[in-house]
């Protein structure tokens, strides 16, 4: 391979070439902005910059090509003396791998220690410990394995390196050491198996306790913001139909259900600890992805379709700002399915707090049923049998509802 | 089947006068029936397609590591999608759409089992072509049109498909939902449907090649690894590929005829939709049906070809032979049903997602015992590290990392945090990206004598490898840790919240590795396009490995071997073998010739061989001694 040829004359060639053509664009740039003086861009830095990276990277190439050059030249050299031949690569490559094995596993190390302290605290939720602890043990035999493998892998590389003055051993095949690694990961993985198998089937088939009944919260994604219903004083959240919605009537709750009539709208998600969350997932348009990375939770809304996700938060706000030493430490749940140009920021907050200030919080919530929604569904614009809540805040409700549209626009 | 018997005899009477054929411009090298010039437009095509997709790659890794900066050069090329010199939001989106997409079908399907199918199922099977070179060239033809219409959805007004690789509906069938499902899409489903005509025409030919056209003394268990690989990995696309395209097909039919298949109760902004009583759902089953089988067909030939120059470059024999084929058996059979685990948190039953778990858990089985075979196959060898044989090598490490990870996401409990996050991104990209690429490079760098008939350059090989296989590792293992913050994937930027901004700075040292990465990729190209041209002449058989292809004289002619066929006598891994002179037995040499070396259980129970062996043995007690 004449790699000087090559240098010489293309090289060279191709970076006249390139300088012409920036120079040129360049030159048309600034006459351009000069006739147009509202261009808010001047391309010539910009350009130089180009040139700068192009630059360095040819210059890196020109680099490489002279030491390739350099080592044909010396092991000619060595071929034209008759010596044995200059750079044993086989060497080279066996020492590299040492290398990156021993560089590689520090690395590992370092990860593990630096980045690895940057990911979710403990799980705040009863379900998310035993996910938690089943994470760890499948992370320590992973790691185990991991370990074990690449040393092997890499050690292999570097200690049986080509050298003409062994041959290979012949080993085509040995069936006891095959049954031995087929058995052993098969082992190893039904327990992992098992576990995770009890685990999931304990986080989605849930007795319910007649004496901790949850609380229903009902989410509706849409293109790119949440609503979240609570479902008042009678605990249950009321029926919706796609089909009934309008403007005013954002989430299409079908108010001739009686169970919907003290419905309220909740503007972040409060909830009480250590109780029960029945969460109601459902999507208007497309499908999205509710996920609550704190407490171990997620699940898609999919139109059409309502999912359910029962879980019990474990720790409050204020403890978990304790425990991971950060004042600004906040709870929250986002989007986690593509669902548009918005999709990087479909977020709400969440609070988890103690059951008195839940129930101090629930009463201040507005309720779904404002004035204009009773005149579209025919019922008296002032009831008398609508819960103390509605009455009390039919004022913020409305407030709250164009804040939702102005969301939703 | 008459054409294939009339072609055969064809070449094989007038293997010595070619004269008649008249090869034009076109027919040599456009509209090629020759299956090692097919292969070669699949590797470059495929080539071509994979700087693009890295390119669009670093495209949006430039959004994700500086989400604040203008980078006005880019308006320059990308005019009204990068207004300021800021990559938007759903171009961002269309980036990662179309990234996966290439990467996926276009160059780890067809531009991985499309070229080494091709080139290496006729000459290691002892063939003279294709079953049907017809369908073969065909299957090209269709490939090709389905990336140049892939390519062309970057010049329409509305952009690129931008609904994910896996464009899950409602999202992909709305075009009012994201302006990619407007045209775009359509381009993205009818390219699709394309792709999968060919990969089926190619498919079929590889599975009747291989079980109809091996030379005498061919059989199942002679066949490399490689072929065994290629074959299974056909039937794998076969049985799944159609089931993409009946899904694609409804698709089509919500998009554009008002059907239902997979929308049902949707309201954009206030506007309801009259679609009922169908499923997104439904969508996910079909996609994973083929997905997840995908992801086989993409690693299966990455670890036939690197078993296969594992074993030449160490000098020793594929460790557990018949387990290697047993477990790509048993991968090939699970891979069918372990698509639910794609699915845990879509609001499927929960039930099913039990079941998946299991499933999904026991393929790691398989895919546990190759990777140990191929670390008994390394030990005690003799290595001798050609490119080629780096890349096994990586690919091996990437497959092990990226296997590992898998064991989290297979467990349906833990991907409830880590479904659809960075963990995700890192997981695959890791277990089919790097390591499918390696395999790939790996095949490239070992095989490229046999397409081009000249040796590229080791030194640059080397540099090549070391630079990608370290900064592949650099970008993708900090990603993990990004996942298990539960940071998720297709994220235009981390700026909107909070918890997120931590991870900007590692978003810059992946940026930087990714760009270093891919400039390594100019030593590669640099290297190929140059050795195509003025590379080392190559000897017949430069690797001193076993299989047929190096039987194959160095011209490539049509019809591969200027005269007869050989025939095979024995398995292609007999490396190092005791008693033989050289430490390699090419399968062409029949054990008479090598009585010195011959082991009992050469003779597979053939008690007449067993005899004369036992004779020659008597007859000469030196040589049965040294063993």
């Amino acid at each position: 391979m004449s790699l000087r040829k090559f240098i010489s004359n293309k090289t060279i060639a191709a970076l006249a070439v390139i300088l012409t053509a920036f120079a040129n664009t360049s030159a048309f740039a600034q006459a351009a902005a000069a006739e147009t003086a509202k261009k808010p861009i001047d391309m010539g830095p910009i350009y130089k910059s180009v040139i700068f990276y192009t630059m360095a990277f040819l210059l890196v190439c020109l680099f490489v090509a002279i030491i390739g050059k350099a080592l044909k030249v010396y092991e000619l050299t060595r071929e034209a003396q008759d010596k044995p031949k200059g750079i044993d690569w086989n060497k080279v490559n066996g020492v590299l791998f040492a290398l990156f094995l021993i560089v590689g596993l520090y690395g590992v190390y370092w990860e593990y220690t630096v980045h690895g302290n940057m990911i979710l605290p403990e799980a705040a939720s009863e379900h998310g410990k035993k996910i938690d602890q089943m994470f760890n043990i499948t992370l320590i035999l992973t790691t185990i394995v991991f370990i074990i493998t690449h040393i092997l892998l890499f050690a292999f590389a570097y200690f049986y390196k080509y050298t003409n003055k062994r041959k290979a051993y012949y080993y085509p095949h040995n069936n006891t050491i095959e049954r031995i690694w087929t058995i052993v990961p098969a082992f190893v993985l039904t327990i992992l198996v098992l576990m995770g198998f009890l685990t999931w089937r304990s986080i989605f088939y849930k007795i319910e306790d007649p004496n901790n009944k949850p609380i229903s919260i009902e989410i509706t994604s849409s293109q790119f913001a949440w609503a979240i219903r609570y479902a008042g004083a009678d605990g249950v959240v009321g029926t919706k139909n796609y089909k009934l919605i309008t403007s005013v009537n954002a989430l299409g709750i079908d108010f001739r259900d009686k169970n919907t009539l003290d419905d309220q709208s909740a503007d972040e998600m409060v909830i009480p600890v250590n109780k029960p969350v029945r969460l109601i997932l459902t999507s208007k348009d497309v499908i999205h992805s509710f996920f609550m990375p704190h407490f171990r939770v997620q699940l898609n809304t999919v139109p059409g379709m309502t999912s359910y996700f029962e879980f019990t938060p474990t720790i409050t706000t204020e403890e978990m700002k304790a425990k991971t030493n950060d004042p600004t430490f906040k709870y929250l749940f986002l989007c986690n399915k593509i669902c548009g140009d918005g999709h990087y920021k479909m977020q709400k907050e969440v609070k988890v707090v103690s059951m008195a200030e839940y129930e101090a919080w629930v009463k201040e919530q507005p309720a779904y049923l404002t004035d204009d929604l009773k005149k579209e569904f025919n019922i008296p614009v002032t009831p008398a049998t609508t819960t103390v809540v509605a009455d009390t805040t039919a004022k913020d409700s409305s407030a709250v509802k164009t804040k939702q549209l102005a969301l939703k626009n | 089947m008459s054409t294939i018997s009339l072609h055969d005899t064809h070449n094989h009477d007038n293997h010595d006068d070619h004269g008649h054929h008249k090869e034009t411009f076109l027919t040599k090298y456009v509209f090629s029936q020759d299956h090692k010039m097919i292969a070669k437009q699949f590797l470059i095509t495929g080539i071509i397609m994979a700087v693009i997709a890295m390119g669009l790659s670093i495209l949006f890794r430039l959004q994700l590591a500086w989400p604040d900066k203008d980078f006005p050069i880019l308006e320059t090329f990308l005019g009204k999608w990068a207004e300021g010199g800021r990559i938007k939001p759903d171009f961002y989106l269309a980036l990662v759409t179309i990234h996966g997409t290439i990467m996926v079908f276009f160059v780890l399907t067809a531009g991985l089992s499309g070229t080494f199918s091709n080139l290496l199922i006729p000459l290691q099977i002892g063939a003279r072509d294709m079953a049907s070179p017809f369908l073969n060239m065909l299957s090209y033809w269709f490939f090709f049109t389905a990336c140049v219409i892939m390519m062309g959805s970057f010049f329409i007004q509305t952009g690129p498909a931008s609904a994910g690789w896996t464009v899950y509906p409602p999202l992909s069938a709305l075009p009012t939902a994201i302006s990619g499902s407007g045209l775009g899409m359509t381009l993205w489903l009818i390219s699709m449907v394309l792709f999968v005509a060919s990969s089926l025409m190619g498919g079929i030919n590889y599975v009747s090649t291989i079980l109809n056209m091996r030379t005498k003394g061919m059989d199942l268990w002679k066949m490399p690894l490689t072929i065994w690989a290629f074959f299974l990995t056909a039937i794998l696309g076969i049985l799944s590929f159609p089931v993409l395209v009946a899904g694609v097909v409804l698709l089509i039919f919500d998009r554009s005829f008002g059907t239902s298949f997979y929308l049902s109760d949707i309201v954009m902004g206030t506007q309801i939709l009259p679609n009922e009583g169908g499923s997104p759902i439904l969508w996910q089953h079909l996609f994973w049906f083929l997905g997840h089988p995908e992801v086989y067909i993409v690693i299966m030939p990455a670890m036939g070809l690197s078993s296969e120059i594992m074993s030449v470059n160490a000098r020793k024999p594929i460790f557990g032979y018949h387990a290697m084929i047993y477990s790509l058996i048993g991968i090939t059979i699970l891979s069918f049903i372990v698509w639910g685990h794609h699915m845990f948190v879509t609001g499927m039953n929960p039930l099913l997602g039990g079941v998946f778990m299991i499933t999904t858990l026991i393929i790691a089985v398989p895919s546990a015992v190759k990777t140990f075979n191929w670390l008994a196959t390394l030990w005690r060898g003799n290595i001798r590290f050609t490119p080629a044989m780096l890349f096994a090598i990586g690919m091996v490490s990437f497959f092990i990392s990226g296997g590992l990870t898998g064991i989290f996401l297979g467990n349906a409990s833990l991907d409830i945090n880590l479904h659809d996050t960075y963990f995700v991104i890192a997981h695959f990209h890791l277990v089919m990206g790097s390591a499918a690429i390696f395999g790939m490079l790996a095949g490239v760098y070992h095989y490229f004598p046999k397409m081009f008939g000249r040796m590229m350059s080791s030194k640059l090989g080397y540099l090549h490898f070391w630079i990608t296989f370290a900064c592949a590792y650099l970008v993708f293992f900090p990603l993990h840790f990004l996942g298990l913050d539960g940071v998720p994937r297709r994220y235009y930027a981390f700026t909107e919240f909070e918890f997120m901004q931590k991870w900007v700075t590692v978003n810059i040292l992946v940026t930087w590795s990714a760009i270093i990465a891919a400039l390594a990729q100019v030593a590669f190209l640099f290297n190929f396009f140059y050795s195509i041209f003025k590379g080392k002449v190559a000897s017949q058989n430069p690797w001193q490995a076993n299989t047929l292809e190096w039987t194959t004289p160095v011209e490539r002619l049509h019809g591969n071997w200027p005269g007869e066929i050989p025939t095979v006598y024995r398995w292609p891994y007999d490396y190092s073998k005791p008693g033989a002179e050289a430490d390699f037995i090419p399968q062409t040499v029949p054990f008479s010739q090598t009585m010195s070396s011959n082991m009992p259980h050469d003779f597979e129970g053939n008690s007449e061989s067993e005899r004369i062996q036992r004779e020659w043995e008597e007859e000469n007690p030196s040589v049965d001694a040294s063993k």
